[in-house]
């Protein structure tokens, strides 16, 4: 029997479509279609100018949009060579790992709610309206922030920031061991993940799967501290790994993970700089509001940032982030214009896709739901 | 003559309230996991959101009732009202009280009654068994649901729930055989009395505690099979709505699908029924009347009326000022009739036993608020692995015990 699961389906998070061949529960055959959430992104991006692209990047991986921003950001940074100011690379951080946070809390509350533990999802997003508050404090806006911009930061923090973050972070852990106590010593729930969507390390390596599913299976990647970006070194912070590299183990990485995000965000939150939100180059960044109405050339640079934008250098960089996915990357090319030549973007959940067949093959289908949980995936970033 | 006009009043009366009970327990279940996952639950329609069942109701009614082009007409449309008929006849042999006795009337000159009847519809000299074969036949309702809506995902349900509900069945009789043996009756009347008494004065003479064989482990293993008699977290694989969309009525629409609800509703009542009776005595009280238990249920109710009394003085929604209030006048009433001495006899029986079944109903809710659900293949392992031998056992030494103490 061909069971034709998705485009439609609660648990296949967005569009994807998976073709069951069946003999009853077992599965014999899987074949994964993508695809249904092409919006050419990647095409988009010769269109706008460099600044404008940064709200694309929001819509690539809707649920961890900063990492987005970031790397986006960082691409375009490289090629004008700029030098970002202390404060706004630890904001960066700071974000990035709420970020984090965020698209943790979505997977685990929907990875619970697949195999039928339905509290779990309402606890997660309880704490996730937390984050996207914070996150509209900073942006104006809950999901689709746009707010790390080429040069810094869009706007500078916002009044009362501190308290709002640490009232998060202080009450953070707590919720974790709350989802711990329903989750991790369930017999159900050991019952219905251990053991359940291996794949060989080898396999991972050549279908190009990173992050989280690949350090379940014992391998210590991880951008933040291979090559460290936004000042991410001065952090003090693990990489968690797990050998096992089923469901379960992955479960468990992502919840280390949470805390070790915990971590750097109240490290960043206690050791924040002083300093300015935006980088020092006139050409690029517009310019302070007064100093507009009172100085002759920061007029003309906002009346040139703002028509036509600001010209980068000729020249091709890849940058790559560690989203919570796993690694994103930017891969920018510039032919001297205000508009970027092509921009082709690693989604994390594309590679991480790519294992869909080999980690449920063979089993029931009610290891597939908790198999295609285990990876993240987000389709968004998928299909582009 | 006079039977006929007694059932006709008792078959109105039951079914009236447990209708109304059915879609209020839908009330209570929503409401109770809101509370559990930091939400309001329905709270829009009339106070509390007390209204929303009549709402649902209303809604599922009015609905069109789609029916799509490629299933098997008969078997499609004469499901849900196979399992929901299934459901409901075995409420008729449930006793929920001792006997009761209708003072005589006099009219115009003419003296009716006397009458003395009891608090169920049938007394079936059998009833245990009727029950387990009702209950065995509703797997026919899912079944004939998913094989005839033509449809992959229903079909896989409705084999999945076959097979569960057919797993189940054996350790849920070898669970109930066992305090059939201390009881020595099929009778769900008798076995409800053999349990009367107390041990030293306090400890209940119930099926759970009896002397010679106490019958917890058969309780749980029969509550454990309940939860998957009635397809219910976490052994709703039938209706995985994550795997398999909706199971076996994914294809439904309108009322024929609130019947498949109806019926889920109805078995969880008729189940937690079942072990009240026979393991939880019944209407037997907690502890002797010598103690007070009479005086549980006013209490009960009168803290009830005051919490309420209490935040209708001080609302926390406007509307609280009213509807708070209102309850308490009612919970008050019905404290006040409780403990009114010509009621006792007939309330109180009535009272613990809805307490118990509504302690039973409430673990169902809780746990489906709180638990994952089993794989398939666990689930069958489970039942034929592990609950299978546990209550062959239980049986097995209830049986040598009974002999021991006979």
């Amino acid at each position: 029997m061909v069971l034709n699961m998705g485009p439609q389906h609660p648990s296949t998070h967005g569009v994807l479509r998976l073709l069951l061949e069946l003999d009853g529960e077992t599965l014999l055959k899987a074949v994964p279609d993508i695809g249904f959430l092409h919006t050419g992104i990647e095409k988009e991006f010769e269109v706008k100018t460099y600044q404008q692209g940064v709200t694309l990047t929001d819509r690539i991986d809707y649920l961890a949009p900063l990492s987005n921003n970031l790397v986006y950001c960082l691409a375009a940074e490289k090629l004008l060579g700029l030098e970002i100011p202390e404060h706004a690379q630890w904001m960066r951080v700071m974000l990035a790992e709420l970020t984090r946070l965020n698209s943790h809390l979505v997977w685990l509350a929907t990875h619970a709610i697949d195999i039928g533990a339905m509290s779990v999802f309402l606890y997660c997003f309880r704490e996730r309206e937390e984050i996207l508050r914070i996150f509209e404090m900073f942006s104006g806006q809950r999901m689709m922030t746009s707010y790390f911009r080429i040069g810094g930061l869009a706007l500078p923090a916002p009044r009362g920031w501190q308290k709002k973050v640490k009232d998060f972070i202080d009450i953070f852990p707590e919720k974790i061991d709350q989802y711990e106590n329903l989750l991790t010593n369930n017999q159900i729930w050991i019952g219905r993940t251990k053991g359940v969507g291996y794949i060989s390390l080898e396999d991972m390596l050549d279908l190009g799967v990173t992050g989280p599913m690949l350090r379940a299976a014992g391998l210590k990647i991880d951008a933040r501290k291979d090559s460290p970006y936004s000042s991410y070194e001065k952090f003090d912070f693990e990489v968690p790994t797990r050998t096992e590299n089923d469901v379960y183990a992955r479960y468990l990485l992502r919840v280390e993970e949470m805390r070790q995000s915990t971590k750097i965000i109240r490290q960043a939150l206690e050791g924040m700089p002083s300093g300015s939100h935006q980088a020092d180059a006139p050409g690029v960044v517009l310019p302070d509001r007064e100093k507009m109405k009172t100085q002759m050339e920061s007029l003309i640079y906002h009346f040139k940032i703002v028509t036509e934008g600001f010209r980068v250098p000729e020249g091709e960089v890849y940058q790559a982030v560690e989203s919570p996915r796993g690694e994103v990357g930017c891969y920018m090319v510039s032919d001297g214009t205000q508009k970027p030549f092509r921009v082709h973007w690693r989604g994390p959940s594309f590679g991480n896709l790519q294992c869909t067949g080999k980690l449920i093959e063979g089993t029931l289908i009610a290891d597939v739901i908790a198999a295609l949980g285990s990876m993240d995936f987000v389709l968004g970033d998928t299909d582009r | 003559m006079e039977f006929l006009v007694i059932t006709g009043v008792k078959l109105a009366l039951i079914l009236f309230i447990f209708m109304t009970a059915l879609a209020y327990l839908q009330w209570v279940e929503r409401k109770v996991i809101a509370h559990v996952q930091v939400r309001m639950g329905p709270s829009r329609v009339g106070p509390h959101g007390l209204l929303q069942p009549l709402a649902d109701v209303i809604k599922l009614i009015t609905k069109e009732g789609v029916l799509p082009p490629h299933v098997n007409k008969f078997y499609y449309l004469a499901a849900p009202f196979f399992a929901v008929f299934m459901a409901l006849i075995s409420i008729s042999i449930i006793p929920f009280g001792t006997d009761l006795t209708i003072p005589a009337i006099t009219l115009g000159g003419a003296t009716y009654g006397p009458w003395k009847t009891m608090m169920e519809l049938a007394d079936v000299n059998v009833g245990v068994l009727l029950i387990l074969a009702v209950s065995s036949l509703g797997v026919y309702g899912i079944a004939l649901a998913g094989w005839s809506s033509n449809n992959k995902y229903a079909l896989l349900g409705g084999l999945r729930s076959s097979a569960q509900m057919i797993s189940y069945e054996l350790p849920m009789s070898l669970a109930i055989a066992a305090p059939l043996l201390t009881a020595g009756s099929l009778s769900l009347r008798t076995i409800a009395d053999t349990q009367t008494g107390f041990y030293f004065g306090v400890i209940p003479h119930w099926a759970i505690f009896q002397f010679p064989a106490p019958q917890i482990f058969s309780f749980i293993i029969f509550m454990i099979a309940a939860f998957a008699e009635t397809n219910r977290i976490p052994f709703d694989l039938p209706e995985a709505e994550n795997e398999l969309v909706a199971g076996f009525h994914v294809e439904y629409s309108s009322m024929s699908f609130a019947a498949f609800f109806m019926a889920e509703y109805a078995n969880m009542v008729t189940v937690c029924s079942v072990a009240t009776i026979l393991y939880l005595g019944g209407w037997q009280p907690l502890f002797p009347a010598s103690l007070g238990s009479d005086l549980i249920a006013p209490l009960l109710l009168a803290g009830c009326g005051a919490i309420c009394l209490y935040h209708g003085l001080h609302p926390a929604r406007p509307f609280d000022r009213i509807t708070l209030p209102v309850f308490a006048v009612v919970f008050f009433g019905l404290a006040g009739l409780m403990a009114f001495p010509p009621t006792i006899p007939i309330l109180m029986p009535i009272f613990w036993f809805l307490a118990k079944l509504l302690f039973l109903l409430f673990l169902f809710v809780w746990i489906r608020a709180t638990l994952p659900r089993f794989r398939y293949d666990q689930l069958m392992g489970f039942a034929w692995k592990f609950l299978f031998p546990v209550a062959l056992l239980n049986l097995l030494i209830t049986g040598f015990l009974v002999a021991l103490a006979s």
